[in-house]
C-alpha cells in the first residue's frame, strides 16, 4: 500500500476544509510540474511540430531562400527511395538480434547476480561499468579490437585469418556494430531483470522444488511467468533504445558498406547535407516508427507499464 | 545449494566480470602502445615489446588543447545540466507521489513517451531554431536538451523514491501548523536526498554520455563535449586514426565514471531498478 492511496483519506476526515485543501493541493502539484512539463515540451513536442511544418518543403541550408511549398513530396520521395527502406531493415535487424541477444546473456547475469554469495559489491561495480562508459569510447573499443591491423580479435578468433578486414563487407561490418551495442546496454538489461527476479517468490520456488519440479521446469513456470512484467518493461526500453541506434555506427563504419541505421540517414541529410525539408520528413518518419514500435510491442505483449510501476 | 549450482554461479562470475572489464583493459592497453606501433600495425592485446609508449599518449592527449577544452565543456555543461534537471524533476515527482492534481497521468506519459523519444529526429529542427535564438554552439544550447531528456529518468526515479518516504512527518509537521511548501522544504528535502543524489548520477551519466546533440548542435571548441571531440579527432592523417591516442583520450574520459561508479555502486543500482520495476 502506497502512501498516495493513504493520503487522501486522512485527509477527507477533515470535512470542513475538503474543498480549500484540495483545490490549494491542485495547484500547488500544478505548480510543481509545469517548470519539468514545459521543459520536455520545449525541446520535443515543439520542434516536432516544427519538423511536420519543414517536412512540407523543399528547404535546405544551403539556399534558403528558394524554400518553397511542396506539399507530402518529401514523404513520396523518402518512401520510394530503397535507401530509406535499406537503412530502416537494417534498424529493426539490430533491434530484433541485439535485444534478443541481450535479453538471453542479460538473463544468465541476472541469475547469477542473484546467487551470487561472494564478490556481490565487485560484480555490481564492474556490471555498472560498460553501462557507463561512453558509447562512442566503447565503439572506438571494438572498432581497434576489430581492427586487423591493430586489433586482437583475429588473433584470438580460430578460423579467422589475420588480415581479415571486419569493416570490409556488410554482414562482418554489421556483426561488430552488434558486439559494441550488445556489450555496452547488457548490463542495463541484467539489472532491470535483477530487479524481477527479486520478486519471485522464494517459498513458492521451494514449494516447486518439493513438489520434484526440475530446474527448467521451475525456471519456465515459476520464475519467467512471475518477472514477465519486469522482462516487458526491460524490452519494451531497450527495443526503443536500439532503434535509435546512432553513436555505435557513426563510429565504427560511418554507415560504409551499406550499415546505416535510419538516424544515421536523417543526420547524413540534416547536418552533413543540410537537406532540411526532407530531413525534416525523415525525422518525421523515424519519430513515427518508433511509436509504432512501442504500440506493437506494448499491444502484442500487453505490457502493463503502470502496473509494472505501481502506478495502478 | 548443490555443488553442481554452486560451479555454475562462480562460473558466471568469472564470465560477468571479463565481460565488463576485458573491453575496459584492452582499452587501456592500447592507450600504452606507442604511435609508431600503430602507424606499423600492431595487432595483439598488450603492447608489443618495444612498442609501449609510457604515459606519452597521456601527455600527447593533455597537452591537446581542443581535448583539454572538451573535457572543461563536458564537465561544465553536464554539471550544470544535472543540477538544473534534478530540481526540476525533484519538484515534479514530489508533486507526483504526494499530491492530487488534475494533469498527473500526463506528465507521466509525457516523460515516458520522451525517454523513448528518437532524438536524432530533433537535431534538424533544433539546429534551425538554435541559429535563430542565437543559443547554436554554446553551453546552454546542450543545457536545454540535456535537462529535457534527463528529467524523464529522474521523475521517474525520483517519484519511486518519494513513494517509500515514511510522509506521517508531513502530516505531522502540517498538523504542527507548517504550510504544504514549509512541509516539503523543512522534513521532505532531507529524508528525499539520498534518492535526488542517486537521479543526479544518472542525469550526469547521461549527459556525459551524450553524442548526437554534442555532434549537431556545437561547430567549435566553444561547446564541443568529449564524446564528440574524441569521434573528430583524427590526428595529422585523417586515413589512419592515431588508435593509442584516441585510446589514451577514451580512457580519460572514462576516469569520472568509473569514479562515480565506484563511491555509489549501490545506489545507482537501486535508482536504476527502483525507476523501471518495483525493486
Amino acid at each position: 500500500m502506497t502512501a498516495t492511496t493513504v493520503a487522501p483519506d486522512v485527509k477527507r476526515g477533515k470535512r470542513a476544509d475538503v474543498s480549500d485543501r484540495s483545490r490549494a493541493e491542485n495547484s500547488l502539484g500544478i505548480r510543481l510540474v509545469a517548470p519539468a512539463i514545459f521543459l520536455m515540451l520545449l525541446v520535443t513536442a515543439f520542434p516536432m511540430l516544427r519538423a511536420l511544418y519543414l517536412s512540407l518543403f523543399n528547404y535546405s541550408l544551403t539556399a534558403p531562400d528558394e524554400r518553397k511549398f511542396i506539399g507530402l513530396s518529401n514523404y513520396v520521395t523518402a518512401l520510394t527511395d530503397s535507401l530509406f527502406w535499406r537503412d530502416t531493415a537494417n534498424t529493426v535487424l539490430i533491434m530484433v538480434v541485439t535485444v534478443a541477444i541481450e535479453l538471453v546473456i542479460g538473463f544468465i547475469f541476472a541469475m547469477v547476480m542473484h546467487r551470487v554469495i561472494f564478490a556481490r559489491g565487485v560484480i555490481r561495480t564492474s556490471i555498472l561499468i560498460p553501462y557507463g562508459i561512453i558509447t562512442v569510447v566503447s565503439g572506438f573499443a571494438w572498432q581497434f579490437a576489430f581492427s586487423n591491423s591493430n586489433g586482437f580479435v583475429n588473433g584470438w578468433l580460430p578460423f579467422i585469418g589475420d588480415d581479415f578486414n571486419w569493416f570490409g563487407q556488410y554482414s562482418s561490418g554489421i556483426i561488430a556494430i552488434m558486439v559494441s551495442e550488445i556489450w555496452k546496454t547488457t548490463p542495463f538489461m541484467s539489472l532491470l531483470l535483477l530487479a524481477g527476479l527479486a520478486q519471485v517468490s522464494e517459498d513458492m520456488l521451494e514449494a516447486a522444488k518439493v513438489d520434484g519440479a526440475t530446474w527448467w521446469q521451475r525456471l519456465w513456470k515459476v520464475i519467467l511467468p512471475n518477472m514477465r512484467s519486469a522482462i516487458m518493461v526491460a524490452v519494451l526500453f531497450r527495443a526503443l533504445d536500439a532503434y535509435r541506434i546512432f553513436d555505435n555506427i557513426f563510429v565504427m563504419t560511418a554507415g560504409a558498406q551499406g550499415t546505416e541505421s535510419v538516424s544515421f540517414l536523417t543526420y547524413r541529410q540534416v547536418i552533413e547535407q543540410f537537406q532540411l525539408g526532407i530531413g525534416s520528413a525523415l525525422s518525421v518518419l523515424l519519430f513515427l516508427s518508433v511509436l509504432l514500435i512501442a504500440f506493437l510491442i506494448v499491444k502484442i505483449f500487453r505490457v502493463d507499464l503502470a502496473a509494472a510501476r505501481q502506478e495502478g | 545449494m548443490s555443488t553442481k549450482n554452486r560451479i555454475g554461479v562462480v562460473i558466471g562470475a568469472i564470465l560477468i566480470l571479463l565481460w565488463c572489464l576485458l573491453p575496459v583493459a584492452w582499452i587501456v592497453s592500447l592507450s600504452f602502445k606507442s604511435q609508431e606501433a600503430i602507424t606499423n600495425g600492431s595487432p595483439g592485446f598488450l603492447p608489443s615489446s618495444g612498442g609501449g609508449a609510457g604515459w606519452q599518449n597521456y601527455a600527447d592527449v593533455l597537452a591537446d588543447e581542443q581535448f583539454r577544452r572538451a573535457i572543461f565543456n563536458s564537465i561544465g555543461i553536464s554539471l550544470i545540466a544535472t543540477g538544473l534537471s534534478v530540481i526540476i524533476a525533484t519538484l515534479a515527482a514530489y508533486a507526483i507521489a504526494r499530491l492530487e492534481f488534475a494533469g498527473k497521468r500526463f506528465v507521466l506519459t509525457l516523460a515516458l513517451v520522451i525517454a523513448m523519444f528518437p532524438v536524432v529526429s530533433l537535431v534538424g529542427p533544433l539546429f534551425d531554431m538554435w541559429r535563430t535564438f542565437g543559443i547554436y554552439d554554446t553551453w546552454p544550447g546542450l543545457i536545454i536538451p540535456y535537462m529535457s531528456f534527463t528529467l524523464p529518468l529522474a521523475i521517474w526515479t525520483l517519484s519511486a523514491f518519494f513513494r517509500e518516504i515514511p510522509w506521517e512527518m508531513e502530516q505531522a509537521a502540517q498538523v504542527d501548523g507548517a504550510t504544504s511548501w514549509q512541509a516539503f522544504r523543512k522534513v521532505i528535502v532531507p529524508l528525499a536526498a539520498p534518492g535526488v543524489f542517486t537521479a543526479a548520477i544518472l542525469t550526469f551519466f547521461f549527459a556525459w554520455n551524450d553524442f548526437v546533440f554534442g555532434i549537431s548542435l556545437t561547430s567549435t571548441e566553444n561547446a564541443r563535449p568529449i564524446p564528440a571531440a574524441l569521434s573528430f579527432f583524427v590526428g595529422s592523417d585523417p586515413f589512419n586514426r592515431p588508435a593509442s591516442l584516441l585510446a589514451a583520450g577514451a580512457v580519460v574520459s572514462t576516469i569520472p565514471i568509473i569514479v562515480i561508479v565506484l563511491l555509489f555502486q549501490r545506489k545507482i543500482v537501486a535508482g536504476l531498478t527502483s525507476g523501471a520495476v518495483k525493486g
